[in-house]
């Protein structure tokens, strides 16, 4: 009664024909095309990650070489394209150099939390009961404090440096996320397709991996892409009080905060990683914007 | 459908119609227009109705039986919608018709009752409270009397003891009942005519026959028009005077009901009484209809219907079906009626 | 004495119903049912306050017993409420009962010698009601047909050309429809897709809990025909589970009605049909609409609506909406009892000596 083979149908195989129907995410992908605003700001971003990525080569000095002579010049001034900051230092090449790190510290936290408060959330939701109880309670417990505040306290615990700093991060965007995989997992989970699942024969886990994980997903990332631009801004805001990364390390954040000072000198200067953070955020956020309307496909 | 013919015709048929009609609705066509395509969901349909008259609206999902029947209320989305033709009910042009002018008519001379009670009333107030609301915002009468009016719709619309149910929250009644007291926020303000959505495919055998003969007299005590949609034959030959056969957002056949329901002339009309389902065909395969509805997002050459149609011939392909009238104010829009 | 007594001696010893060729997964020979309920029970209790306390229950499945045979379709019938869609759940063991038991051909289902649900679920499916969510809107229909004998061992490549192979049979082709997903399809081709999921295991046994319900008349016409060659093909048993009666008419051999979470009536579908003798099951078809406009109803067969399942009436259920209740039916439950040669009844109008004033049937 157990032997596979007794029950399979007699059958003959067969070629299967190319696909001509579209799936989900080129369906998605299609929806993307024609939405301008969404395609700019992802140009935008592709952008400044290559530049980030390539810093090293299109970086015209060391982002950390001090100079007496030039501090706060105007952008333009000989050389330096951007002008200089009150060290010196060649401020193209910092804003260069210190887009690496914003960057990660943008992304890094961001998907360690979608990995850790994912698992959580679906654990969560799929087994209910005590263990939902357990997992978001405790969740709750962390979601009471403000972002910020919480940020604070534990890079303020954990030390300085940019490694904890992205620690922080990373712990305090997993109530968020954990939440959202646990509401999603819930309603994935009375849906008939999962009792079809079940009533098929199939394991937790097979049906976590085929029918839920597919669903929840998408909120998920959704989600996640728009905890992106907070999260450079924390980690910029985590830098600029001496929590995040350390100096001379470039990063927006601690640029902006060691520029305070020339602000009445060279404001346009000391401007500029704040713009950078600006429209780095600003592009994340309308592209998150964007992908969740390209995904929210009618089933 | 051509309409001119259809209501010419009509008028010295049947007594009903001495008066003016109350609805006529002429060549209407909706599209619902988005970025991928465009939806012809209702194409060039022409009715009228008399006061006092009920037509049912017969129709698959996807028919546009419940798009025209939005557009009479003007319920659809404006910003996606095009809407073209002429619509009347009673002295109001629909069509032209703006906004704020269209929040008077709604409640009180159109009124509407859905397929899901819930949806239609609000859960955070009382039965009672919902009804009075409606009167208060149309008659210029006090709360008293509102309240009064409310109780005396509960007994219309035979609630078992209206005072106390007066008082209940939506969620706090049965299927039955809060489609009756949605049948009552409908009827509180007297209206010409009621339009009806379904208002019976979600309830139980043995509460749909309540509900069927209850609008049905209530209908006849008061004297109102209905538009009846429904996807049910056994409902239509129940409830309407007058029935209309959609297919594809077009009518493709109309009448009497007897006439229709005994002596289809349509392919449609005959193959959906010859599929709907009879203990007495045990064992015996049913007669379906092949295939399923035409996608309306592309265009269509042809009768919409000829793709699933038995006695489809060449022409059938290439021109739109005439209107065919058979003089007992049944009409068929198809080449091979007879 | 439940119904699984009565019905279990008498149609065994019938002549062969509905001849089922043996097939050679037949373990109980052709006279044992392929599947005996025996008092079934499911309450779901209801809590409310911060300490969740128990405060009563759902009475949605009590008490009930039947048997399906081999090869036939057993129709149930009764309205929302009365339990039916939760004994379809019951019988595919996607929640747990609180008591009863189950024969599966001969084999008890559950415990330490009896039917593990794994090779019960390999031998029983089910059919869900089209809804959104009745096809994982983020696989390819096939990948979905596909899931149970993956699951079940078999190789992915064979698994997709016997999903091909089913789509053909249901009526889709796999070339064209295959790679689909559920959004780009019509309600009635997702229930091809549904059916052709539940035979994949080829299954003895199939729950069709509302598998037309949703569809278009056209549509459903059209999937009843196929339900039909597919028995035939597959050699499958049928529980149909539906609140349309001229539907359940058309495809069962025999009927089950069940009212408040019991069975109040089973029979032959003609014993059903023609000679109905619960009051519930002669309102419930007295409700049936006549296609014929002048032959209108004026007045309603039975008013009111079912009762609310928590906290169901005394004695007979039915009592409270029934034209013939008397005392003896807020005193006493009936219980199934024979009145005809397949044909039970639980009134008390059907039983001599019940202390009932009238004597049906």
């Amino acid at each position: 009664m157990t032997d596979v083979s007794a029950f399979r149908l007699p059958l003959f195989r067969r070629k299967r024909e190319a696909r001509e129907v579209r799936g989900y995410w080129a369906s998605v992908a299609n929806r993307l095309r024609y939405d301008y605003v969404t395609l700019f700001f992802l140009a935008i971003i592709l952008t400044i990650v290559l530049l980030s990525i390539f810093a090293p080569l299109l970086a015209p000095f060391d982002p950390t070489k001090t100079s007496m002579a030039y501090r706060m010049k105007p952008m333009g001034f000989r050389n330096f394209i951007l002008g200089t900051d009150e060290l010196g230092r060649d401020m193209l090449s910092r804003l260069l150099w210190g887009g690496r790190t914003s960057l990660m510290m943008g992304l890094v936290p961001v998907a360690a939390a979608t990995v850790i408060g994912g698992l959580l959330g679906v654990i969560a939701g799929f087994r209910g009961g005590w263990v939902n109880s357990a997992i978001m309670r405790t969740m709750d417990v962390f979601y009471a404090f403000p972002s910020v505040l919480l940020a604070v306290a534990i890079s303020g615990t954990l030390g300085g440096g940019s490694k904890n700093g992205m620690i922080a991060l990373t712990l305090v965007f997993i109530p968020s996320i954990c939440r959202i995989a646990e509401s999603a997992t819930t309603q994935v989970r009375s849906l008939d397709f999962v009792e079809a699942a079940r009533a098929s024969g199939a394991s937790t886990l097979s049906i976590i991996w085929h029918h839920i994980l597919g669903n929840v997903l998408g909120p998920v990332f959704i989600f996640a892409s728009s905890m992106i631009s907070v999260s450079i801004l924390l980690g910029s805001g985590l830098s600029f009080l001496g929590l995040g990364v350390e100096p001379p390390t470039p990063d927006w954040g601690l640029m902006l905060s060691t520029l305070r000072a020339g602000i009445y000198v060279q404001p346009l200067v000391c401007a500029l990683p704040g713009v950078a953070i600006f429209i780095t955020s600003l592009s994340f956020n309308l592209v998150s914007d964007g992908l969740r309307q390209a995904m929210d496909v009618k089933a | 459908m051509q309409l001119d013919l259809a209501v010419e015709d009509r008028k010295p048929v049947t007594f009903a119609e001495v008066s003016e009609p109350l609805v006529e609705v002429r060549d209407l066509s909706v599209k619902f227009v988005s970025r991928e395509a465009v939806n012809r969901a209702v194409n060039g349909v022409s009715f009228s109705l008399a006061p006092s008259e009920v037509l049912c609206i017969i129709g698959e999902s996807g028919s546009g039986k419940s798009v025209t029947m939005r557009a009479l209320m003007k319920l659809l989305p404006p910003k996606r919608t095009v809407i073209e033709g002429g619509m009347r009910v009673g002295p109001h042009d629909i069509v032209k018709m703006r906004e704020a002018d269209m929040r008077a008519v709604r409640g009180s001379a159109i009124s509407m009752i859905f397929q899901e009670p819930m949806t239609a009333l609000d859960p955070v107030y009382t039965i009672g409270d919902q009804i009075a609301e409606t009167v208060m915002r149309h008659q210029k009468i006090g709360r008293g009397a509102a309240m009064e009016r409310a109780l005396e719709l509960l007994k219309l619309v035979r609630v078992p003891s209206p005072e106390r149910r007066l008082k209940a929250y939506p969620h706090e009644l049965s299927g039955g009942l809060r489609q009756r007291a949605m049948i009552a926020v409908a009827l509180s303000c007297n209206p010409q005519l009621l339009l009806a959505d379904e208002p019976t495919t979600a309830l139980d055998a043995t509460v749909q026959i309540q509900v069927l003969v209850l609008l049905r007299r209530l209908q006849q005590e008061l004297g109102m028009a209905v538009i009846f949609v429904t996807h049910d034959l056994g409902v239509a030959a129940q409830i309407a005077d007058k029935v209309a056969v959609m297919y594809a957002g077009r009518i493709v056949e109309y009448g009497a009901v007897a006439d229709v329901m005994m002596k289809p002339r349509h392919p449609y009309t005959v193959g959906m009484l010859a599929s709907t389902v009879h203990g007495h065909m045990r064992g015996h395969d049913i007669d379906a209809i092949p295939g399923s509805p035409p996608d309306l997002r592309k265009p269509i050459v042809g009768c919409s219907f000829a793709p699933r149609c038995k006695v489809v011939s060449a022409v059938c392909q290439t021109h739109s079906p005439p209107t065919k009238s058979f003089g007992n104010g049944q009409y068929a829009a198809c080449f091979h009626a007879e | 004495m439940s119904a699984f007594d009565f019905i279990g001696a008498d149609l065994i010893s019938q002549e062969e119903p509905q001849a089922a060729s043996l097939d050679e997964r037949d373990r109980g020979g052709k006279q044992q049912p392929m599947l005996i309920v025996n008092g079934l029970r499911k309450y779901f209790p209801i809590r409310s306050g911060i300490l969740q306390r128990h405060v009563g229950d759902v009475k949605a499945v009590d008490d009930v017993s039947f048997s399906v045979l081999k090869g036939e379709t057993l129709g149930i019938v009764g309205e929302s409420g009365c339990g039916k869609s939760t004994l379809a759940r019951l019988l595919m063991h996607l929640i747990p009962s609180d008591s009863g038991e189950m024969i599966f051909d001969g084999d008890p289902v559950g415990g330490m010698r009896g039917l593990s649900l794994r090779d019960l679920r390999r031998n029983m499916q089910m059919v869900f009601q089209d809804s959104y969510s009745s096809l994982n809107p983020r696989l390819p229909v096939q990948d979905s047909v596909a899931y149970g004998p993956r699951v079940h061992g078999m190789s992915r490549t064979d698994a997709m050309d016997l999903a091909c192979d089913l789509l053909d049979k249901v009526g889709l082709r796999a070339a064209m429809f295959g790679a689909r997903y559920p959004h780009e399809l019509s309600g009635g081709q997702k229930q091809r897709v549904n059916i052709a999921r539940a035979l994949a295991l080829n299954p003895r046994m199939i729950i069709l809990d509302e598998a037309v319900s949703a569809l278009d008349k056209s549509v459903e016409a059209q999937v009843l025909n196929l339900l039909g060659h597919l028995k035939r093909e597959f050699n499958l048993t049928y529980v149909f589970i539906s609140h349309d009666l001229n539907v359940v008419q058309y495809i069962s051999d025999r009927v089950l009605v069940m009212y408040l979470g019991q069975v109040v009536e089973i029979g032959s579908v003609d014993a059903i049909y023609d000679t109905p003798l619960h009051p519930y099951s002669r309102a419930l078809l007295d409700s049936r609409l006549s296609m014929d406009p002048d032959d209108r109803m004026t007045e309603p067969p039975i008013s009111g609506d079912p009762p609310n399942p928590v906290n169901p009436p005394s004695g007979c259920r039915f009592r409270t909406r029934c034209a013939f209740a008397e005392t003896v039916c807020a005193a006493e439950a009936p219980s199934l009892s024979q009145a005809g040669p397949d044909h039970f009844v639980a009134c008390h109008m059907v039983r001599r000596g019940s202390g009932h004033s009238r004597l049906l049937s």
